[in-house]
């Protein structure tokens, strides 16, 4: 009965979607909670380098007097620890990935300075 | 699985005697595993029985030997290479000695602790 | 008698995923004795717990393994919770038993594809690997991630899971199980698989419980020292270790296709009495001095972790032993007296995972 159930495989081979998708044609869609890349709201920063230091592969870094905070893309691995820190949710975790490159990605962000009274 | 905890202090001279005694109790080795310390290392034995398990810590001063418990259970020269590799600790009679070749690494016995300060 | 050859086998083999290196003594044919070596991809992640305090370490300790990703997170998380006397929410409990046992359907899929793969059956690969994408998909619309999950953190667990993410994942159990039947089947009954597999690499159940041997190696061998027995949360599921005699490559084979059956079970159970309440505690302060062991049983066996905390917040030791580790001895042992060809597949049934071993 081998050959029979053999049959009924490639039937439904024949006649299914192939399971795997064109992907460049296609793209990938993410879920709502993928953990794809940090994405950072420089309004609400109190620069407090909480992330900074809690950040597993030390890929953010901090620049108090300049103001400045720096994302290494290369090292970050999309754990979401900083995001869960983050005292003002400032950070937040996107759903797409960064797309590959042959140069290392370093993101530089200005935090603005704020009227005394918000902070 | 939360379990209870029992943690039994033991000297390097009873090591072999009391691993004779779990084989013969049909205890199941579990690991061995070394913790840096100031001027020894501590070897922590588990065994199992029933999914109960039993430690013992055994402190092993520097310039110091166990005798190994290859000759009961002979699956403990994974782990007797590895402390010995890792930390420096000597293993007596052993049934399949690398002779500290088992990993591959630039720095001889990493995790050994420092020596203990005298005052 | 003929003469002595020593073949090397791997770091580098088309049959090893990972590099574990054997040397073989042949006799003709046959290897009359097998040394192992490791420590290619020694990466000292123990260590690490000098430079990052213990709630960090979380992500240190996920990453010694992809496959096993989960199980680590969870090994770790109770080891510091029982360190430092936390209790986590009922729910924390079913969550993490729910992924662990996702988990293990991955990682048992993914392992009998390879298992299809080293035999030479690549059509019976490509669906256990296709039933596996499913999973996948499943991990990532929860937690966010495909195979490093970051789910577990000290305390609990980080993410709830909405009323249609549990009708997703009990449509997908009911889903795989389907495709299961089938495929179980060709594994348990076709004739290429059977050759191969039955009567290759037995190794007894005295050898096992000599070679402290752990997961699916030793109840392949009928020893059950399955660590989800002795816990109260696995009980309430309804947990029972399946167990197998023969100790041949195709009994340990079929513990695995018998657990993805039996994980999918476990995961709609516990996704149907999942209480409500809190997915997790705060915990906060450093970690007092003590230790804690603490023992998960993985895909691949138990898995042993084992704290020490010295009164900060990092953590004076953190060690893992993991399933590899302790049946590394049981492939030495079965491998003597093997022929040359077999070698490769019952290297492949221990399910070596030389990177966790390592660490």
């Amino acid at each position: 009965m081998g050959i029979l159930k053999f049959g009924g495989r490639l039937l439904s081979n024949m006649v299914h979607k192939p399971v795997t998708r064109n992907y460049p044609a296609e793209p990938r869609e993410y879920t709502d909670r993928t953990r794809g890349h940090v994405e950072f709201d420089p309004g609400r920063c109190i620069l407090c380098n909480i992330c900074g230091k809690k950040c597993p592969t030390g890929s953010i870094h901090m620049d108090k007097a300049a103001r400045k905070l720096t994302v290494d893309r290369m090292l970050c691995i999309q754990c979401g620890y900083c995001v869960d820190v983050c005292p003002k949710k400032c950070l937040s975790m996107a759903a797409d990935y960064i797309p590959p490159d042959t140069e290392k990605i370093i993101d530089t962000y200005q935090v603005p300075e704020k009227p005394k009274e918000e902070a | 699985m939360t379990e209870e905890q029992i943690f039994e202090d033991l000297s390097p001279a009873d090591v072999y005697r009391t691993a004779e005694a779990l084989r013969a109790d049909g205890y199941r080795m579990v690991q061995i595993c070394g913790v840096t310390r100031e001027g020894s290392t501590e070897v922590l034995y588990s065994f199992d029985r029933d999914h109960r398990l039993v430690n013992y810590r055994v402190d092993v001063p520097f310039g110091t030997s166990v005798r190994s418990i290859t000759p009961v259970y002979w699956a403990a020269f994974v782990y007797e290479n590895e402390v010995h590799d890792l930390f420096g600790v000597e293993f007596e009679d052993s049934k399949l000695d690398y002779k500290g070749n088992f990993f591959r690494m630039s720095a001889k016995t990493p995790w050994k602790g420092p020596e203990k300060e005298v005052s | 008698m003929g003469k002595r050859t020593i073949v090397p086998f791997g770091p580098q083999h088309p049959a090893l995923p990972e590099p574990v290196h054997l040397d073989l003594e042949l006799e003709d044919e046959t290897v009359v004795r097998a040394v192992p070596s490791i420590g290619y991809v020694h990466r000292g992640l123990e260590k690490l717990t000098e430079s990052y305090d213990y709630e960090s370490m979380t992500y240190v300790m996920e990453r010694v393994c992809g496959i096993c990703s989960f199980g680590h997170g969870w090994g770790y998380t109770g080891a510091v919770e029982g360190l430092m006397g936390v209790n986590i929410p009922d729910r924390a409990e079913y969550l993490r038993i729910v992924f662990h046992e996702l988990s293990r359907v991955h990682s048992h899929l993914l392992w009998l594809g390879l298992l299809a793969d080293g035999l030479g059956f690549d059509s019976l690969f490509m669906h256990c690997w296709r039933i596996r994408e499913k999973v996948l998909d499943v991990f990532e619309a929860v937690t966010g991630g495909r195979v490093i999950l970051s789910y577990c953190k000290v305390g609990g667990v980080k993410k709830d899971l909405t009323p249609e993410m549990v009708q997703r994942i009990v449509s997908m159990c009911d889903d795989i199980e389907e495709d299961m039947r089938r495929t179980g089947y060709v594994f348990m009954k076709d004739s290429s698989v059977r050759n191969r597999l039955c009567g290759t690499g037995v190794l007894s159940k005295e050898d096992a419980v000599e070679l402290c041997c752990v997961g699916p190696v030793a109840r392949g061998s009928g020893v059950d020292n399955d660590v989800r027995s002795a816990s109260k949360w696995y009980r309430e599921v309804g947990f029972e270790p399946v167990l197998y005699d023969e100790g041949d490559c195709w009994s340990r084979c079929m513990v695995r296709v018998d657990e993805v059956v039996q994980s999918l079970n476990l995961v709609r159970t516990a996704l149907r009495n999942l209480p409500d309440g809190d997915i997790a505690v705060p915990v906060k302060g450093p970690a007092p001095v003590g230790d804690f062991a603490f023992r998960v049983e993985q895909p691949r066996g138990e898995a042993f972790y084992y704290v020490q905390g010295n009164g900060t917040k990092n953590l004076g030791r953190a060690r893992v032993r993991t399933p590899t580790n302790i049946n590394i001895p049981a492939m030495v042992r079965t491998l003597q007296g093997c022929n040359l060809q077999d070698v490769s597949m019952l290297v492949i049934t221990i399910d070596p995972c030389i990177s966790c071993t390592e660490r």
